[in-house]
């Protein structure tokens, strides 16, 4: 029985086998008991314990479902996010779930895993996504991302009541009070009335503090400008519009004359020089999250208890904040796909979502306009429901809004990130050019970013 | 006899053939001689050849990398305004910039090169400190100097009344306020690099020039630049090169704003490229800068070569 003989060679060639079946079959069978390890690189938070609470959740997570969550924080500051998604999407390597800034998604579409059962059964639980984030976050009929609590936040107006009610006789805190009602006044406030205003102001010397330049603040506050005008630069196909859209004139020049009632440096302002314009007194309205508030709490309270947040202005086409959404997405290459999309929908839920909102003192807005209630908008101050009007509620009658939507993603980033909309107004309003000059350069350059 | 024929001869006679061939090949001159500058080798194709040709690749492809598109991202390129703008600006700064470092460059070494030894070190030390300072520390340093609404220079300029500037915020100022930073960083490696060339002069050159009657500005014209010319082209030629490929200055101070008036090439490649989600147009952008330096290069290398051949 020659053939049945217990070699050396065959024990050790069943033994390999063993080995290598054991291996493949089950390659998420290693650290803490049989979850394996999940890497995650999440955004590092402008708010300090906005990064604890995210670790916090993870590790709850992971101790539930014995999964070792190795949690690191990327910042923003001198894109270094964006080199890193950049290098992981080249090398096919590195995290499993990342934080994607708002056109990151669309951008490495084709590596990212489809989270549509994940995205499916929050929607089942809360209702659907804003408009906004499927449009940066669906690609061919798929959701590549999960629209992420963490680091997403609104730009509405966020003035000194005190100022624009001595100066422009405007009671901002009347109008959208701390509670799920419009008060006197909400008719009137739209861009028309936003520009007298602005005079006023800017003859009292506290001009609106907004900038013009090439960062996110700027191209944000211009693209809703824009969009309540029903000014689109790109259509829905990625036909450039900019002079067959008679409404891109009309803003443009609406913008051109809010642009002389404002400090004329703005057009070198980056993301901070408006918060300080607001902090040190110098300016009754800005754009911005909450967090200039908050840094004002902390440096210049006799500011901070004297602003309010509220929407924007309205226009013809209607009432739009600008929305910077942030996404949570899983790289095709990941090997660790269920459990990172079980941690992803773990972080979306409701009750995780209030933890990171709250820890972030208000700033992180949820994808579910079912979660603009929080108890936190309601409390945070002084004064007291500073921060209310801070999420889109129903009673606002306001959209969302993402400049250059509803451009395809592709070109609408490149026309987002060259703020092809500030630097059109700014070659009127600072550089002398005319109207139709400008809108010509700003049409070559949208059907250059069409191209290749 | 060569080193050659000498290792060939003292094989053993037992050694096979083949392994006599290995080993003398092993023995010979231009092998161990490629041996021993394999480590470079191969630090240059992994650090420059590779990634010059794999930016040379992403510049061929589409917006999607997914197929090639030849040189297509050129060719939009060329049709863009503001791409020309970035040419004619990269230009205007590299050119500005470097000019004025070579000139106050050799003024700062001559005034350290007639100081005595003693107090030589000193001042050598302080001048070096802009140089050694990293450029984005020190640029975020500038910015608050330039800051639109909060500017420092601005409030010493109105202690005597004059209107403030609008540094970042009017494109002629934007544009000099980064030349300035570029210079004041700069200039010291200049300063260091004609100090050193200044040192190897001849006194015996100065000597003879005095006893023939030559005044300051002829021994500067006649012995001072002729002797530093080769020093001269290779530090102008190797700043060219840095102040073309400079990022943090721009991007710091003005993100290329206001209008692009301030962009560079590698300011408006990092826009187009990774702000832009476009990176083989971005690396289309950062090659362009590649023919215009090889013909500084060109030129500069080959008169250093002539004179060369000149003073031999």
């Amino acid at each position: 029985m020659a053939g049945n003989r217990i070699s050396r060679r065959n024990t050790l060639r069943s033994g390999a086998g063993v080995i290598a079946a054991g291996v493949l079959s089950a390659p998420m069978v290693h650290a803490q008991g049989t979850g394996g390890s999940l890497r995650c690189g999440f955004w590092d938070h402008w708010v300090p314990v906005g990064n604890d609470v995210i670790r916090r959740l993870c590790a709850e997570w992971g101790q539930r479902n014995r999964v070792e969550v190795q949690v690191d924080f990327i910042t923003s500051v001198g894109n270094q996010n964006l080199l890193t998604i950049a290098a992981q999407a080249q090398s096919r390597s590195g995290h499993d779930i990342l934080s994607f800034p708002t056109w990151e998604p669309s951008a490495h579409a084709r590596l990212l895993e489809p989270v549509d059962d994940v995205v499916g059964r929050l929607v089942a639980k809360y209702g659907a996504i804003n408009p906004i984030g499927e449009y940066l976050a669906k690609r061919e009929g798929a959701w590549r991302a999960i629209p992420a609590v963490s680091g997403s936040q609104h730009k509405p107006s966020l003035g000194r009541f005190d100022l624009l009610k001595q100066h422009a006789g405007i009671d901002v805190q009347a109008m959208y009070p701390a509670a799920n009602q419009l008060g006197p006044g909400v008719d009137q406030w739209n861009w028309d009335n936003f520009l007298i205003a602005a005079e006023k102001c800017a003859q009292a010397q506290v001009p609106f503090g907004l900038p013009m330049g090439s960062f996110t603040d700027a191209v944000d506050w211009v693209g809703a400008l824009f969009r309540s005008y029903g000014a689109n630069m790109v259509d829905e196909r990625g036909t450039v519009t900019v002079r067959s859209n008679p409404a891109v004139r009309q803003a443009l020049e609406y913008a051109v004359r809010l642009c002389r009632f404002m400090p004329n440096d703005i057009y070198a302002w980056d993301d901070a020089s408006n918060n300080r314009a607001l902090i040190s007194g110098r300016s009754a309205l800005i754009f911005n999250p909450p967090s200039t508030w908050a840094v004002a709490k902390r440096d210049a309270p006799q500011v901070a208890e004297k602003c309010w947040t509220f929407p924007m202005p309205a226009g013809p086409a209607g009432r739009f904040t600008p929305y910077l959404p942030y996404f949570w997405g899983i790289w095709s290459f990941s090997r660790a796909k269920p459990a990172a999309k079980g941690l992803l929908e773990f972080l979306s839920e409701r009750e995780q979502a209030e933890a990171q909102t709250t820890t972030s003192s208000g700033y992180d807005i949820p994808p579910f306009g079912t979660m603009s209630d929080f108890k936190i908008w309601e409390t945070e101050g002084p004064p007291t429901g500073v921060v209310y009007n801070y999420p889109l509620k129903p009673h606002h009658n306001a959209q969302q809004n993402i400049a250059f939507a509803p451009a395809p993603a592709e070109i609408a980033v490149q026309a987002y990130s060259q703020a092809i909309n500030t630097k059109m107004i700014a070659r009127v309003a600072q550089g002398g050019q005319t109207v139709d000059q400008a809108l010509t350069w700003a049409e070559r350059e949208l059907r250059n970013f069409a191209r290749g | 006899m060569s080193a050659d024929t000498l290792t060939a001869d003292s094989r053993p006679a037992s050694v096979p053939a083949g392994t006599g061939s290995l080993k003398r090949f092993a023995r010979r001159r231009s092998t161990i001689a490629f041996l021993m500058t394999l480590p470079l080798l191969l630090v240059i194709v992994c650090l420059v050849a590779y990634p010059a040709s794999y930016g040379i690749y992403l510049s061929t492809l589409n917006r999607t990398m997914e197929r090639s598109i030849g040189f297509g991202n050129f060719e939009i390129l060329f049709d863009t305004d503001t791409f020309w703008n970035v040419v004619w600006q990269s230009c205007i700064f590299a050119i500005t910039a470097v000019i004025a470092k070579a000139l106050i460059g050799f003024w700062l070494a001559h005034m350290l090169h007639h100081i005595p030894t003693k107090g030589q070190r000193k001042w050598r030390g302080m001048l070096l400190v802009p140089w050694v300072i990293p450029p984005a520390l020190s640029t975020l340093g500038w910015w608050w100097m330039y800051d639109p609404s909060y500017s420092s220079i601005n409030y010493l300029i109105s202690l005597v009344g004059a209107p403030p500037v609008p540094w970042l915020g009017e494109p002629l100022w934007a544009r000099a306020a980064i030349i300035i930073v570029n210079v004041w960083v700069g200039a010291p490696f200049f300063m260091i690099m004609y100090l050193a060339a200044l040192k190897s002069v001849p006194e015996q050159l100065y000597e003879a020039a005095a006893i023939d009657g030559a005044s300051s500005f002829q021994r500067l014209r006649y012995v001072t630049v002729p002797m530093m010319a080769n020093i001269i082209s290779i530090t102008v030629l190797f700043s060219l090169i840095v102040t073309f490929a400079n990022y943090d200055i721009v991007r710091v101070l003005t993100n290329g704003g206001p209008r692009d008036l301030t962009h560079v090439f590698a300011s408006y490649a990092f826009q187009v490229g990774i702000l832009s989600g476009n990176i083989p147009r971005g690396a289309a952008v950062s090659l362009f800068m590649l023919p215009i330096l090889a013909i500084c290069a060109f030129f500069v290398l080959r008169g250093v070569t002539r004179r060369n051949k000149e003073q031999m």
